[in-house]
């Protein structure tokens, strides 16, 4: 099969006396969605902030498309960020410029990589604002007008607009009510299986994980205690926390 | 004797960490071959391990011991340790499982959940989608409910969004678990019609009907699953 498209050996990073990560390995592949599961401090959103590039690691590797991530550099990474990265954060102020308009948050994106033409861009924009069920005559407003499960569309239509390869999600449901998870996450689902992305997604909503991802990494005290299919990872829990994970979870 | 679906010494056994670590052993043993076009019942007494058995054989569940070997692309391809990428390939185009229940998701219409699997194989979405619908058509449901999502639809109109589901993409290997628990007589005819129609393309079939009349016209033999004695 393919190269990884993403490739961590070795990870270790420590806070004190705390092992945040402690030899964790991950692969992604082009078009997969990859789920890590476990509770706060699990390092789960630790792992991806050292991933992206967002934190160093006290040892380790990270490869993009054979790319040494952690040689490469400020410049590089912003460089990757930019054009073949997206990153969707748990709230949505934190990847939104809530000073600019709707349509000016996914413009400004294009325009980082090198798009100039403002009719296109605006078309660009409004496209993107409909494709995340905005009305894109509301692209002119500030996205501080904007409900919660609104701006996090928005912040989806500005990551993916610039067509990235692999995006990073840290609990993008996380602060929104159920009825607006439910909508945002099947259209996370349709987006990423229409537009091929690969996606690593932090969530502690063990349904969130069952309905995106292809597979599923279960972390607790820094260390990645099972992976595999998602489906067999939730249905036949091997290791003893995945087992209380999973029946921890009520049916609704 | 050539085989599309096969078990080896298969074996599997559930570890309850949260109930102090008990082991209870359900599969032992299971030696398992199917033909192209050849459809085999799971017997057995309620509890013996049919339904664990299926599971086991979409890889659905991990087995502890042996081997399944799944003919993908003309190779066997072991479900047991192939990477879970490779399954969800040999799902995606080869091993198709019809579950008692459908897993609603949340807006997504009947339509598209039958078209889902098509599309995954490269059918064009629109030819996909005509597909589904006709599908539909066949096994009665109305098509005022294909545009909607199936949270709402009774148990026997679930059902028939599973199974059409699972018999559009003509998969050659094809996993059912009580495909006509909840239908009338005459969806009853429509799913032993689908199942005769898959196995004279070729497709190997696993199932358990409970209803004696449907596994008597659809099966071609019995494998009887039973209980592993408790140790002493």
């Amino acid at each position: 099969m393919s190269e990884a498209l993403l490739s961590a050996r070795d990870l270790a990073l420590r806070f004190g006396r705390v092992a945040a990560l402690d030899g964790v390995a991950i692969d992604i592949w082009p078009g997969e969605v990859v789920a890590i599961v476990g509770e706060s401090g699990s390092g789960k959103t630790t792992l991806l902030r050292v991933l992206s590039g967002l934190a160093r690691p006290d040892a380790g590797s990270v490869h993009y498309a054979g790319q040494d991530v952690l040689a490469a550099g400020e410049a590089a990474r912003r460089r990757l960020m930019r054009t073949e990265w997206g990153f969707v954060h748990q709230n949505p102020r934190d990847g939104l410029r809530m000073g600019v308009s709707a349509g000016g948050n996914i413009g400004e994106r294009l325009m980082a990589t090198g798009h100039r033409h403002y009719g296109g861009i605006r078309a660009a924009a409004a496209e993107w604002l409909r494709r995340v069920e905005i009305d894109p005559a509301r692209m002119d407003e500030s996205p501080r007008k904007f409900s919660g499960g609104m701006q996090q569309r928005l912040q989806i239509a500005r990551t993916l607009v610039t067509q990235p390869r692999l995006v990073f999600m840290d609990e993008p449901t996380g602060g929104l009510d159920v009825s607006v998870q439910a909508r945002l996450l099947d259209l996370i689902r349709a987006l990423v299986a229409e537009l091929g992305l690969a996606v690593l997604i932090v969530t502690h909503d063990i349904a969130a994980a069952r309905l995106l991802a292809h597979r599923i990494l279960v972390m607790r005290h820094g260390r990645v205690v099972e992976e595999g299919l998602t489906d067999r990872v939730l249905d036949d829990p091997q290791h003893p926390y995945t087992q209380l994970l999973v029946a921890s979870v009520l049916a609704a | 004797m050539s085989w599309s679906l096969k078990a080896e010494g298969l074996g599997k056994s559930f570890i309850l960490h949260l109930q102090g670590g008990v082991t209870l052993p359900v599969l032992q043993g299971i030696e398992l071959a199917v033909r192209p076009g050849e459809c085999v019942a799971l017997a057995g007494p309620s509890g013996a391990g049919k339904s664990t058995l299926m599971r086991c054989l979409y890889g659905n569940y991990g087995a502890g011991q042996g081997h399944i070997l799944v003919r993908h692309r003309g190779e066997a391809v072991d479900i047991v340790t192939a990477d879970p990428r490779l399954v969800r390939e040999v799902r995606r185009e080869t091993l198709g499982y019809v579950s008692q229940f459908l897993r609603v998701i949340p807006r997504v219409p009947a339509l598209d959940i039958v078209a889902e699997p098509l599309v995954a194989q490269g059918v064009a979405r629109d030819d996909a989608l005509a597909r589904a619908g006709a599908l539909l058509a066949r096994l009665n449901l109305p098509s005022r409910l294909h545009h909607l999502p199936p949270a709402t639809f009774s148990g026997g109109e679930q059902q028939r969004v599973n199974l059409a589901r699972g018999f559009a993409p003509a998969y050659p290997v094809l996993l059912l678990d009580e495909p006509t628990a909840s239908l009338d007589a005459a969806n009853r005819e429509v799913v032993i019609a689908l199942i005769a129609e898959a196995k004279s393309r070729g497709t190997a079939i696993v199932g358990i009907f409970h209803d004696a009349e449907v596994r008597d016209r659809v099966a071609d033999r019995l494998f009887e699953v039973t209980p592993i004695p408790e140790a002493a």
